[in-house]
């Protein structure tokens, strides 16, 4: 640890003192005071922070409901309500968590289709993306074990349903689902485990935040041209440049996450959840929440069998295999250059790619027939398509855009000393 | 296998909606909104109108229907004061205890008491009314699509049956109830209650009145929502102005 070596001389007498023994302080200031960021960062560079911001609301109010929540069959959906009607500000925390839970999925899709975009998963970043997967994959866990908490009529089906795409796993199906449910139906052993690990998945998450952020502060940060710096006209210092921006960026996010809680609360949940569970009543449509819609589309395209495979084996491999694939993502993509604004025939592609992942959220969203079916087959054909065929061949085919030789003649009126950048945009802020 | 049986079961409701009930629930029309007090960022629950709904709740709803979720106490937030929740809650009787002998005993209700439910069990429920269920009602405006309107337009929706449909034995034709057969008859004729602020109870007024007072059951809270919500984004309108003159003025010297 070469701490030492650039340790800050502080002022402060009692900061010195602790940074001498615990650097801490010359961290916090290495690595979020003077970072050198890339000083052409648009909006779209908001959303990691607003994800943590999500992470730590998500983990605060719901340190604070488990207070008061009761997880057994008979006394759950009764001490959400006592949550609701008789804990003081119990409404505004939970609606907070409920809420809370939709926004971090937008956030977190925006920061992956922002990564999608300006191609941050190629090298160096590779590891940085692939945390990100497991910290995508360990959410999804998370929210799915947090909804079957209110013990609603969705919470039970919905939890019947999931956990029974591990009986399609051949041979051990069947017992390892006994397992998952602690019993032979999602019961009372059920909820208890749910809600111990949907304590504890957070601060894995948590974990994986931190390596992730580990990681890009070797990388450093990727930026909209998807050229490296390459000196410090490139780059700016983090504070006060994106501690601020974040904050204004944070303040705008929390005013649309404001309006949500307080004015439409019930928007993005099931009026089926507050129906309390009941095992002998099957509700008429089981709707996922609306995150995992495009998965649930996948799931359910797969109508026929295919060689050896039944159908629902088919689907839950699909379904997994979209998630999977994010992986090797660095891989699949061939093209040398990083961002989509120098890629002119990418660009169709990425946009028809995310039309697709709509489509298919709508289609998860709407019963499973007639033409619904084949529209969802079509969008799982061409999720994969763009990841397996699209992404590895266009690499080899597309002529990009020349790119420019640095950020600074990319963004900077004067191109940072280049003579020749009367055409650069003006302004670095309109750049997206 | 039985694993396998359950996940062919669900699948079998997620592909195609094969139960009866699913397509049956789709063909319900939507009910019209209406105009309601609590609708909207500046939404308030009508206290009159909430009041005579707790009046039909009580004569007509709580033969069946039980609030198991709200308390006599509660009715504060639809403008009763301590001594008429006091007066409404003592009118019932409170199965307490066990006293020191360990027996249980009768008391009037107190404020503090969640309102008697009308049976002991669901079993006791279903066998006073033709084996259907009467659900609780603390929930009832949230827990179903289209929320107030839904419930009015239930109330309100009962009509003669279609030649070509055969209601089964006890059930009612019902406009808006997904399937049309519902086993709850209409129980708000003309003149069901006796409104003691001298409106008349036509039906459409008990209906209308009666959802108002079960909208804020569902959720109590809601106008300390509104009011919360409205100060909140006003603040952050402000502070999100003051943080992109800040940030402005941070960035100009490095546009």
């Amino acid at each position: 640890m070469a701490h030492g070596s650039s340790a800050v001389n502080f002022k402060n007498p009692a900061v010195r003192w602790v940074d001498r023994r615990l650097p801490i302080f010359s961290m916090m200031h290495r690595e979020y005071g003077e970072f050198p960021t890339p000083r052409n960062f648009n909006y779209l560079w908001n959303f990691g922070a607003l994800s943590m911001f999500f992470l730590i609301l998500m983990i605060a109010t719901g340190v604070m409901l488990a207070m008061h929540y009761t997880p057994s069959t008979d006394d759950a959906f009764a001490s959400v309500e006592r949550i609701m009607r008789d804990v003081n500000g119990g409404w505004l925390l939970r609606y907070l968590h409920m809420n809370g839970a939709s926004f971090f999925f937008i956030v977190v899709y925006i920061h992956m289709f922002r990564g999608l975009f300006y191609g941050s998963y190629k090298a160096p970043r590779e590891l940085l993306w692939m945390l990100g997967v497991v910290i995508f994959l360990l959410m999804m866990a998370t929210a799915f074990m947090g909804y079957v908490l209110p013990w609603g009529q969705m919470s039970y089906w919905g939890a019947t349903v999931i956990t029974n795409l591990f009986s399609t796993i051949p041979v051990a199906g069947d017992a390892i689902v006994t397992w998952l449910w602690g019993g032979f139906s999602v019961d009372n052993p059920t909820l208890n485990r749910f809600f111990s690990l949907h304590f504890l998945l957070p601060f894995v998450i948590l974990g994986v935040v931190v390596l992730h952020i580990a990681a890009l502060h070797v990388t450093g940060s990727n930026n909209p041209t998807g050229i490296e710096p390459k000196g410090p006209q490139d780059t700016l210092p983090f504070h006060p440049y994106y501690t601020m921006k974040d904050t204004f960026g944070l303040a705008v996010c929390l005013i649309l996450f404001s309006i949500m809680v307080f004015f439409a609360p019930n928007f993005m949940g099931h009026p089926d959840n507050y129906i309390p569970a009941n095992p002998l009543v099957t509700p008429s449509h089981i709707v996922p929440e609306w995150y995992f819609l495009p998965f649930y589309a996948i799931l359910r395209a797969v109508t026929f069998n295919f060689l050896f495979i039944p159908a629902e084996l088919g689907g839950v491999i699909l379904m997994f295999g979209s998630i999977i694939l994010l992986f090797f993502l660095p891989w699949l993509d061939t093209s040398k250059v990083r961002s989509t604004k120098y890629r002119p025939v990418y660009k169709w592609f990425f946009w028809l790619f995310v039309i697709d992942v709509l489509v298919l959220g709508y289609m998860g969203s709407q019963p499973a027939e007639g033409i619904n079916v084949l529209i969802a087959q079509l969008a799982t054909l061409y999720y994969f398509v763009h990841f397996l065929v699209v992404l590895p061949l266009l690499g080899k085919f597309e002529r990009p855009k020349p790119l420019p030789r640095s950020i600074a003649e990319a963004v900077l009126p004067r191109g940072g000393g280049a003579a020749d950048m009367a055409a650069a945009p003006a302004r670095p802020m309109d750049k997206a | 296998m039985r694993a396998i049986t359950s996940f062919f079961a669900a699948l079998a409701v997620l592909l195609g909606g094969a139960l009866t009930p699913a397509i049956a629930a789709d063909e319900a029309p939507t009910p019209p909104a209406q105009d309601w007090s609590f609708d909207g960022v500046f939404g308030t629950f009508d206290r009159a109108a909430s009041q005579r709904g707790l009046q039909v709740y009580l004569e007509v709803c709580a033969l069946c229907h039980a609030l198991d979720y709200v308390a006599y106490r509660n009715l504060e937030g639809i403008g009763f004061s301590e001594a008429e929740v006091e007066a409404i809650a003592q009118r019932v009787s409170v199965t307490d205890g066990p006293d020191d002998s360990g027996d249980m005993f009768e008391r009037p209700g107190l404020p503090q008491d969640r309102f008697v439910a009308p049976f002991a069990n669901e079993q006791a429920a279903r066998a006073a009314n033709n084996n259907a269920y009467p659900p609780d009602l603390s929930l009832i405006v949230e827990a179903r699509a289209g929320g107030a309107d839904y419930l009015y337009g239930l109330l309100t929706g009962y009509v003669e049956a279609p030649d070509d449909v055969e209601l089964s034995a006890g059930m009612s034709y019902n406009e808006y109830f997904p399937g049309h057969q519902i086993a709850m008859p209409n129980m708000l004729l003309d003149g069901a209650v006796q409104y003691t602020d001298g409106t008349e109870a036509t039906p459409q007024q008990m209906a209308w009145d009666v959802t108002n007072f079960l909208a804020w059951a569902s959720e109590p809270n809601l106008e300390d929502r509104l009011n919360t919500g409205r100060g909140v984004i006003i603040y952050l309108l402000i502070f999100a102005g003051l943080l992109y003159a800040v940030k402005r003025k941070i960035w100009a010297k490095v546009h």
